[in-house]
C-alpha cells in the first residue's frame, strides 16, 4: 500500500464521520414531519402527490394497515416493473428494439428491485430498454429505499410514543422520504457524475469503427440519474451489466470516491436519525461505533489478504480496474456488502480467498453493519433487543429497552427478524448443493465453488444483491427460488419489525432505573458486537470454513483446483 | 380494495417525478453543461467516430499501444469478466499464456497480465505503456531520436499519480501517436 492509498481510506472514513450527523439531523426532520429550509419549494409538490393518491398525511395507521399499505404498495411496483420488461418491445425509448425479457428473469428482475436487493440475472444494455430502466428500476430504486426509511420511522415512533394505537401514516412518510432526501441528494449526485463522464443519454447506440478497424458499438442511455439513486439507496443495481466497473458508470478515481461515500452516507446517517428521533442518542452513537469497528475490521483484513496472498503481486488486478487500484476496489467491496447495497467495481468472485470470504461475511452478519437505507437500523434494533434480552436473562429480571418492557413477544419477533435470512440462505444452499441443477451454476472449481453458493443465497436472502459472477443464475432455480428467498429476506423483517413498533407503541414508558441495563457505552457495545458475532458464527462458520477458509488454505498451499 | 386503488394512484404519481422528470431532468442538464461528457465521450478522427475515450477497444497492430486484456474480448453489448478465482487452474494458465506472449519477462506489469472488471478498462500503468515502447518503436522504424520523442510523448500523457493511479488512456495515447509518427 502506498501513501496515497493510506490517504484515501482516511479521507473517506473522515468524510463518512462528517456527512453522520448532517445527513442524521436532516433524515430526522423529514421523518419527523419537518420540512427543511431548502426544500419548502417542494411542498406543493407534496400536496399534489397525496391529492393524486387520495390520501390523508394526517391518517393515524395501526401495524397491520401500516403493513399493508407497504405491502400492496411493494408489490404493484414490482408487478410494474415486470409488466415493463414483458412489454417493453412494444413501448416507446427503446432504440436497440429489445423484446420480452424471459419470464424467470424478468419476475426475478422485478422482485430484486422492490425489495431493494438488486441482484442482477438481467445485462442492462443488452437487454433492457431505456424506458425500463428508468421508469421500472430507476423508480423502484427510489421508492424501495424510501419503504426502508418509512419503517425506521414507524420503529422510532413505536419507541417515542406510549399507550399508541398508530405508527403514523406509509404514505406520508413514504413521499416525504423520496422528495426531501433521495430525490434532491440524487439529483446533486448525478449532476456531478455526468461531469465526470456518466452517461446520460437517449440516443440509439452509437456504431463506431476502431482504430484498426473493428467495429465497436458503444451502449448509452440515461444511467447518471439511475447510478446515483442506486448508490445513495443502497440498491446497487447496474445501469450495465459489469455495473461501477463499467467506465460508463464509474469513469473516474472522482466519480469512484464518491459513489463509494454514497453507499455508506444514508445507511450512517440512518443511525444517528433514530437517536434523534426516539431521544436516545446516547444509544445511537454505541450502534453506530459497533458498526464502525466491524467495518473497519472487515476492511483492514481484506487490505491484508488481498496484498499478502501468495499471488497478489500478478492476480490482484484480475476483475479490477486500473483507474480504480486495488485498495479503492477493496474498499468499495467492503462498503457495497456490510452496507446491502450491492453495486461491484471490482469482480467479487476474483478477490483473493479472504477478501471474498470477508464480502460474504460482511453479507451474511445480516446487513445490519450501517446496511442497507433504514434497513441497517432497524435490524441492528432487532439485534440489540437479543442482546438486551440475554442481558436480562444473566440477571433475571424483565430486560427493557429505550424505555420498553422486553417481553416474550417482543423477543419472538426479534428472533424472526434475525434468524428467518439465516434459515432462507442455509435451505437454499442446501437445495443448491442436493440438485443438479444448483450444482452446475458455479463458474469456478473446488472450495470456490461452495462460495459462489453460498454468496448468491446470502446475498439474495438478506438484500444485498452483489454476487460472485462466476455463477450462471439464469436458471430456474435461482431465477424462481432467488425471487422467493429475496421476498421472504426483505417482508420477512418487515413484517416482524412493524408488529414489534405496534406492540412497544402500545406500552406505557417505562423510566430507567437503578436496575436498568444501561444500553450505551462500551459494555452494551461488547456484549452486541459478540451477539451478532455469535449468531453468524454458529449459523455459517462450517460453510464458511468449507468455502473461502479451505480455498485460502489450498493457495498458501500452492495447490490449484 | 382502498389500499390497493390508492397504492395506484400513488404509484403514477411518484412514477411521473422520479421516473420521468429526475432523469429527464438530469438529461437537460447535462446537455447543456457538459454535453461530451453525458453522450460517452466519442473520439472523431476525420468525421468518422473512433470509439469512445473512456472504453478499450482492441488493438493488435505492433504499431499501437495494445490495453489490457478481455475476458469478454472486448465485447461491449455486454462486456465481460473473467469471474475467475485465484485458486482456479485456468486462470493461472491464462496469465501464464500471456506472460509469454508479451516475451516471458518476470517482471511484466501485472495489469498487462490480468483481465479488468469491466472488461474495457481504457487505461494502462505507466509501467505497462512503457513495457509496450522498444515494440512500438521497432515497429514503426523510428531512429534513437524519435523513440526518445516517443518516450516522452508517453509520459506526458499519464494522469493521476497524487491522489488516484497513475494511468494512462491507451485510445488517446494511439491517437496522438498516430499522429505524431505518421507512417
Amino acid at each position: 500500500m502506498t501513501a496515497a492509498d493510506f490517504l484515501h481510506l482516511v479521507t473517506f472514513v473522515a468524510a463518512l464521520l462528517a456527512v453522520t450527523p448532517l445527513l442524521g439531523r436532516w433524515l430526522a426532520d423529514v421523518l419527523g414531519g419537518e420540512t427543511p429550509v431548502g426544500l419548502r419549494v417542494l411542498a406543493p409538490v407534496e400536496r399534489l402527490l397525496y391529492r393524486a393518491g387520495g390520501v390523508s398525511p394526517d391518517e393515524d395507521m395501526s401495524w397491520p394497515q401500516y403493513a399493508g399499505a407497504l405491502v400492496a404498495f411493494n408489490l404493484l411496483g414490482g408487478a410494474v416493473v415486470l409488466a415493463l420488461q414483458l412489454a417493453q418491445g412494444y413501448l416507446p425509448l427503446n432504440p436497440e428494439g429489445f423484446g420480452a425479457v424471459p419470464l424467470g428473469v424478468a419476475v426475478n428482475t422485478a422482485v430484486s428491485f422492490l425489495t431493494n436487493t438488486n441482484w442482477q440475472a438481467y445485462s442492462g444494455e443488452a437487454s433492457l430498454s431505456y424506458l425500463t430502466q428508468m421508469s421500472g428500476l430507476g423508480v423502484q430504486n427510489f421508492l424501495s429505499a424510501a419503504t426502508g426509511l418509512a419503517v425506521l420511522a414507524a420503529l422510532a415512533r413505536g419507541f417515542r410514543r406510549q399507550s399508541a394505537a398508530g405508527l403514523g401514516c406509509f404514505w406520508a412518510d413514504l413521499v416525504r422520504s423520496t422528495l426531501y432526501v433521495l430525490l434532491p441528494l440524487s439529483f446533486a449526485l448525478a449532476l456531478v457524475l455526468v461531469a465526470q463522464g456518466v452517461v446520460q443519454s437517449f440516443a440509439p447506440y452509437v456504431r463506431a469503427t476502431g482504430l484498426e478497424g473493428s467495429e465497436q458499438v458503444i451502449p448509452l442511455g440515461p444511467a447518471a440519474s439511475q447510478v446515483a439513486i442506486k448508490q445513495l439507496g443502497t440498491n446497487g443495481g447496474g445501469f450495465f451489466g459489469l455495473n461501477s466497473a463499467h467506465p460508463f458508470e464509474n469513469p473516474t478515481p472522482l466519480s469512484n470516491f464518491l459513489q463509494a461515500l454514497a453507499i455508506l452516507a444514508l445507511p450512517a446517517g440512518c443511525v444517528h436519525a433514530f437517536g434523534l428521533l426516539t431521544g436516545a442518542r446516547r444509544h445511537a452513537w454505541t450502534l453506530y461505533a459497533v458498526m464502525l469497528v466491524f467495518f473497519l475490521g472487515a476492511l483492514g483484513l481484506s487490505l491484508w489478504s488481498e496484498y499478502a496472498t501468495p499471488g497478489a503481486a500478478t492476480l490482484a488486478l484480475e476483475g479490477k480496474e486500473v483507474r480504480f487500484g486495488v485498495t479503492p476496489s477493496v474498499l468499495w467491496a467492503t462498503s457495497t456488502t456490510v452496507a446491502s447495497n450491492g453495486s461491484v467495481n471490482a469482480m467479487h468472485s476474483s478477490l483473493s480467498p479472504l477478501a471474498g470470504g470477508l464480502a460474504l461475511g460482511n453479507i451474511l452478519l445480516g446487513e445490519i453493519i450501517f446496511g442497507g437505507i433504514g434497513s441497517g437500523l432497524y435490524g441492528m434494533v432487532m439485534m440489540a433487543v437479543l442482546a438486551v434480552f440475554l442481558a436480562g436473562l444473566m440477571v433475571g429480571r424483565t430486560p427493557e429497552y429505550l424505555g420498553k418492557k422486553i417481553e416474550s413477544q417482543e423477543v419472538r419477533m426479534a428472533a424472526v427478524a434475525v434468524l428467518l435470512p439465516c434459515a432462507v440462505v442455509l435451505i437454499g444452499c442446501a437445495v443448491s448443493c442436493l440438485t443438479a441443477a444448483g450444482r452446475a451454476a458455479p463458474g469456478n472449481p473446488g472450495p470456490h465453488a461452495l462460495t459462489e453458493l453460498l454468496y448468491a443465497w446470502g446475498s439474495m436472502a438478506n438484500n444485498n444483491g452483489s454476487a460472485f459472477g462466476s455463477l450462471a443464475a439464469t436458471g430456474g432455480l435461482y431465477t424462481w427460488g432467488g425471487a422467493l428467498a429475496m421476498l421472504a429476506g426483505r417482508f420477512g423483517v418487515i413484517l416482524p419489525v412493524l408488529a414489534f413498533a405496534g406492540r412497544i407503541a402500545a406500552q406505557r414508558t417505562v423510566p430507567a432505573s437503578a436496575g436498568s441495563f444501561p444500553t450505551d457505552g462500551p459494555l452494551f457495545a461488547v456484549l452486541l458486537a459478540s451477539v451478532i458475532l455469535i449468531v453468524a458464527g454458529l449459523t455459517y462458520f462450517p460453510a464458511l470454513a468449507l468455502g473461502p477458509v479451505l480455498e485460502h488454505l489450498l493457495l498458501i498451499a500452492g495447490r490449484a483446483c | 380494495m382502498t389500499t390497493l386503488n390508492r397504492s395506484l394512484r400513488l404509484l403514477a404519481g411518484l412514477t411521473l417525478l422520479t421516473g420521468f422528470l429526475y432523469p429527464l431532468s438530469v438529461w437537460v442538464a447535462g446537455r447543456r453543461l457538459w454535453p461530451e461528457a453525458a453522450e460517452g465521450q466519442l473520439v472523431r478522427r476525420a468525421d468518422r467516430i473512433l470509439g469512445s475515450a473512456l472504453l478499450a477497444q482492441p488493438a493488435r497492430d505492433p504499431r499501437h499501444f495494445w490495453p489490457r486484456p478481455s475476458a469478454g474480448a472486448y465485447a461491449t453489448v455486454a462486456s465481460g469478466a473473467s469471474q475467475q478465482a485465484w485458486t482456479n487452474a485456468v486462470l493461472a494458465r491464462t496469465v501464464a499464456e500471456r506472460r509469454a506472449a508479451l516475451g516471458g519477462a518476470p517482471d511484466l506489469p501485472p495489469d498487462l497480465l490480468t483481465a479488468s472488471g469491466s472488461g474495457l478498462d481504457p487505461h494502462l500503468s505507466p509501467a505497462a505503456a512503457r513495457a509496450q515502447l522498444a515494440r512500438v518503436a521497432a515497429a514503426r522504424r523510428l531512429d534513437a531520436a524519435q523513440a526518445g520523442a516517443l518516450a516522452a510523448l508517453l509520459e506526458r500523457r499519464v494522469e493521476g499519480g497524487q491522489f488516484s493511479p497513475a494511468r494512462i488512456n491507451v485510445l488517446l495515447l494511439n491517437l496522438e501517436l498516430d499522429a505524431r509518427f505518421p507512417e
